[in-house]
């Protein structure tokens, strides 16, 4: 699988996506800087990772979704090329316009840096492929801004459209206000585009994924990837 | 000419911080407070356009970039400058 990893003022997990992808799972990864437009077509994946693109100003996403780079990412992504945004990579996604809805400020209006449970809701997606049904992943989140937010009636389209991927859970897969970090409407921890080629999600999946580390549970993530492709 | 504008967010979304300001004030004694919402104030300085032209691009600014629109309506004033 080719992948390729956007690079932005301030992006921070760039680099674990780039060891993740290219030395872990032995993958073809190339760097793509925010300033040049790219023919993507070769590629099989784009990572837009996370961190703090521009200072988070303004909001978190909206400078870095005008970037020259988002243009090239934005036609792959038309043209059913698969892109996977990672916590400040989501919030480009979204301020771009290629997923619905928006990140606002946590509920408990704290920075939350920990390992967290999600539950798979739903496996026919080129990223959640390798998952079981309703799977509980252990993932760590990292931010201030990922309360996910959508009015009632979209959220509902989402949930019949089968866009959410990942929901806020214990350990043992109940999704309940307690198990919710950080105030999401429906605890929904990544969506997807009606198409499903596009997805992002607040968790970590590449902070969980090298056997030196604790957890590897982030890694069936690239692996439905890879195996898609 | 100066557009003066503000961002706020929608009725009915979350705003952790105004929540958080509403409280501190009824804690200091001031119960008439109902509700806090916090937003943005951008001062953007224009040149060479026209009152009606400036409505229209500070209208598209607002809409492209400066507010997003899935959670923050904004409004905003042309003024003339010396």
């Amino acid at each position: 699988m080719k992948c390729g990893i956007v690079v932005f003022p301030g992006s921070n997990c760039d680099h674990d996506c780039y060891h993740i992808l290219k030395h872990i799972l032995n993958q073809e990864t190339h760097w793509l800087w925010h300033k040049d437009e790219a023919n993507l077509e070769s590629f099989d994946l784009v990572v837009l990772p996370g961190g703090f693109s521009y200072g988070d100003y303004l909001r978190p996403g909206a400078i870095a979704s005008f970037s020259p780079i988002m243009n090239s990412v934005i036609t792959f992504a038309k043209a059913g090329g698969k892109v996977l945004g990672i916590c400040n990579g989501f919030q480009i996604l979204l301020e771009s316009g290629l997923l619905p809805g928006t990140l606002i400020q946590n509920q408990s209006r704290k920075f939350i840096c920990k390992n967290v449970t999600v539950r798979i809701e739903n496996i026919d997606t080129p990223f959640t492929r390798n998952c079981g049904e309703n799977q509980v992943l252990e993932i760590p989140i990292a931010h201030h801004e990922g309360s996910y937010y959508i009015d009632p009636f979209s959220l509902n389209q989402l949930e019949d459209n089968g866009q959410i991927l990942f929901r806020y859970c214990d350990t043992k897969g109940k999704v309940s206000a307690e198990s919710n970090p950080n105030g999401s409407v429906g605890s929904v921890a990544g969506v997807t585009n009606e198409q499903r080629n596009v997805m992002g999600m607040m968790p970590h999946p590449e902070r969980c994924a090298d056997p030196q580390l604790t957890g590897t549970d982030g890694q069936i993530i690239f692996q439905s990837l890879i195996q898609n492709s | 000419m100066l557009a003066q504008i503000h961002v706020t967010f929608k009725e009915g979304v979350l705003d952790p911080q105004g929540k958080t300001v509403h409280h501190a004030l009824n804690d200091l004694g001031y119960d008439e407070v109902l509700d806090v919402n916090i937003g943005k104030y951008l001062e953007i300085k224009l040149d060479s356009v026209s009152e009606e032209e400036a409505e229209i691009r500070v209208r598209e600014m607002c809409e492209r970039l400066l507010a997003n629109t899935v959670i923050e309506s904004f409004r905003f004033n042309i003024v003339p400058t010396e």
